[in-house]
């Protein structure tokens, strides 16, 4: 249906943000790409007295290296990320979720903050971000705080967001030559939310063994899945059929996905048990993957 | 506590100024404001992309896109992407190839596979069908759209 009515105005500095928010208290909403928030006026699950556009603040775009870190600017379009140099160099992870994310028309507006934001559980980002260990940048009229991300996402479209808070900023730390990360997951039709995902950042020695392995899945819960189980499973031990078998094995211990609309439980959970092994394969030689 | 907002755009080339509601997407501006009927508003929230336009020489769902957002924006529609010719042979594919059915979902399909022309030229049969997964087609006459896609993309090269 039809959006609800609401005022829009456009914000040029953070400072007005604070302002309007003083103003409007919870009726003012930041609306960056819009391509969640709007879509959700028109079901009319929200109904906000204004619309603060906050897509030309300077501050909150850009993508940089900063004091060993890769800082991406909460404005970040999905596209851009997609074909960012410095994100295909230190993040490749988020460059390879993007052909996952919804659609082209939507990628060019969508952004990275907003994504996260929304932190929906069968959502890309929120999983990357947490395999790569990455801080979020936050602010509000009270000043600036980091939140770990794998400490952000708090339940279903739940995060630790407090009131008048957005993103400003994700950084992510630049990763040594012995970091691996992989994307993977199933959707019924190209563009759809998944039905489970996983996004996985390890270090491989040069015996391949696994170091500080992070499985992170999604579309399996209330949001990103950390795999602690499984990832204990590969720590220390040389990546192979038998210890991807074992990460598999101990994935009952980590996950509890509940049914939904694809499928109950059993059958989420056998999807993340071959995603694990899709995602982990692809960090084996040729050779051993075709024996 | 919903003052229109003043907008001046460019829209298929031509600059147009306006004053509109907050809650005026994008499409119901170009149809019911300009009388561009072109685009279609299908679902209206974004999902089947029948409104697929361009703004700032990039594809957008036009029923997630605020009017009173795009003062200073450059917008381009089915009627401008006709009047210039761009797509000229894709229209002529599409109407050889039978790939317009009940014709509903064309403009943004059109919208969509332009893209495709501008940004993807050794797009395969599988990229084009990735590239066009976000506008529906309920008649499903995917195979005659993508092999107008194709075949444009084919005769161009």
């Amino acid at each position: 249906m039809k959006w609800p009515a609401f005022a829009y105005v456009r914000a040029s500095t953070l400072d007005e943000v604070w302002r309007l928010q003083a103003q409007h208290g919870e009726g003012a909403r930041v609306l960056a790409g819009g391509q969640t928030l709007l879509a959700t006026l028109a079901f009319r699950l929200s109904e906000p007295d204004v619309l603060v556009d906050i897509t030309r603040i300077a501050a909150l775009r850009g993508i940089s290296v900063q004091g060993g870190r890769l800082r991406i600017g909460a404005l970040t379009r999905h596209a851009e990320l997609g074909r960012d140099p410095l994100v295909a160099q230190h993040a490749k992870l988020l460059a390879e979720a993007v052909p996952f994310i919804a659609h082209p028309a939507i990628r060019n507006r969508g952004t990275i903050g907003g994504s996260l934001a929304y932190a929906d559980p069968a959502a890309e980002l929120p999983s990357c971000v947490v395999a790569l260990d990455a801080t979020l940048v936050l602010v509000s009229a009270r000043g600036e705080r980091r939140v770990a991300t794998r400490d952000f996402f708090t339940g279903l479209l739940q995060t630790a967001l407090e009131p008048g808070e957005l993103i400003a900023a994700i950084e992510v730390p630049l990763p040594d030559a012995s970091r691996r990360s992989a994307i993977v997951e199933v959707a019924r039709r190209s563009g759809d939310y998944a039905m489970a995902g996983l996004a996985v950042a390890l270090s491989l020695d040069t015996g391949m063994r696994v170091s500080a392995p992070r499985l992170v899945y999604f579309g399996v819960g209330n949001g990103p899945v950390s795999a602690a189980r499984a990832a204990a499973a590969l720590e220390g031990r040389a990546l192979g059929a038998e210890s991807i078998a074992a990460a598999q094995a101990a994935l009952a211990g980590d996950l509890d996905p509940p049914a939904d609309l694809h499928g109950p439980p059993a059958m989420k959970l056998h999807l993340a048990r071959v995603l694990t092994a899709r995602a982990l394969q692809r960090f084996l030689p040729a050779t051993e993957i075709a024996a | 506590m919903s003052q229109r907002v003043e907008i001046t755009l460019r829209v298929n080339g031509e600059r147009v100024s306006r004053s509109v509601e907050p809650r005026r997407h994008l499409i119901d501006f170009l149809r019911l404001d300009l009388g561009l009927t072109g685009s279609h508003a299908g679902c209206e929230h974004g999902v089947c992309g029948a409104c697929t336009v361009r703004v700032d020489d990039e594809i957008v769902r036009g029923c997630l896109v605020l009017a009173a957002s795009l003062d200073g924006a450059e917008v381009t529609t089915i009627e401008g992407l006709t009047e210039s010719g761009e797509v000229a042979d894709l229209q002529a594919a599409f109407v050889a190839r039978n790939a317009a059915q009940c014709g509903f979902c064309t403009p943004g399909m059109v919208m969509a596979a332009a893209d495709i022309l501008r940004h993807h030229q050794d797009a395969d049969r599988t990229a084009i069908r990735e590239h066009l997964s976000g506008n529906y087609c309920r008649c499903t006459g995917y195979q005659a759209i993508v092999d107008a896609v194709a075949e444009t993309l084919e005769s161009r090269r």
